[in-house]
């Protein structure tokens, strides 16, 4: 049944990508008074782009084999705005929205999920 | 899991509250008399840490999470030295050693703790609104 090899689709991954980045937020706002602490994210592009591997394909027997993708982790630093002088760059009005930011995506895609499961629940029972 | 995040807010919560026990003791121990330079009290700093979970540390830098107290330092600050011949705690030339606490210092070291001590509480509610309703998605 193809309706529930794979009932979930990128979703199911989707969510564990964007609670990730909210432990590095809620990372960053505990280290907001961390001395040299450095805030950084998560690039869901770079994420994605990593699961499904570069284009440069080996299409001639010359061609090189690419390396490594450039950060599968997906982990970037923030830029900051204005650097602390300790050297930490926690802007705590900066990370409080991105958390916001973070919590929507997390529900967005709670929200495609739930439809998922009520779509294979009609399916299911053939109303 | 994210529950990981009440795991990091928590390590925040805890490093706000020594912040504030500290500040706490400097404002208490503002008017401390003392007869020599080095028994004069110094204000206490705790000096933050990025947490990093040593079974963790393999897996690169995204396993870095919450925060602890490394340790508590005096602020450098020189004490008031005060001639005062009635105090009992003078030296034989009379003068007393006061602390070097700045109660404005304190004041704003004490906001700044609880501001922050709120943002993380903030963390933990919004993550607990999520955890609610990831368990409610069978419900759907």
């Amino acid at each position: 049944m193809k309706l529930l090899d794979n009932p979930f689709g990128i979703h199911e991954q989707a969510l564990s990508v964007k609670n990730r980045r909210m432990e590095m937020i809620a990372g960053n706002i505990a280290n907001a008074d961390t001395p040299h602490f450095k805030a950084r994210d998560l690039d869901f592009k770079k994420i994605l782009a990593a699961e499904n591997p570069s284009p440069m394909a080996a299409t001639n027997t010359r061609h090189f084999e690419a390396g490594e993708m450039e950060n599968p982790g997906g982990v970037v630093y923030r830029v900051p705005y204005n650097a602390a002088v300790d050297g930490n760059t926690v802007e705590i009005s900066v990370e409080q929205a991105k958390y916001g930011e973070a919590a929507a995506d997390y529900q967005a895609t709670l929200r495609f999920l739930e439809s998922r499961v009520s779509g294979i629940r009609k399916a299911l029972k053939g109303e | 899991m994210i529950k990981n995040i009440f795991g990091i807010a928590g390590t925040a919560l805890n490093a706000q509250v020594i912040r504030m026990n500290t500040t706490a003791s400097n404002l208490a121990n503002a008017g401390t008399v003392s007869p020599t330079e080095a028994e004069a009290y110094r204000a206490k700093r705790p000096v933050f840490k990025a947490l990093v979970e040593q079974a963790d540390v393999n897996r690169g830098f995204d396993a870095l999470g919450g925060v602890k107290v490394k340790e508590i330092v005096d602020d450098s600050a020189p004490v008031r030295k005060v001639h005062d011949p009635g105090n009992p705690e003078a030296d034989k030339d009379g003068f007393i050693f006061l602390s070097n606490v700045n109660e404005v210092t304190e004041m704003v070291e004490m906001m700044a703790a609880s501001r922050s001590y709120q943002n993380n509480v903030e963390v933990v509610t919004t993550a607990r609104q999520l955890m609610m309703r990831t368990l409610d998605i069978t419900k759907a």
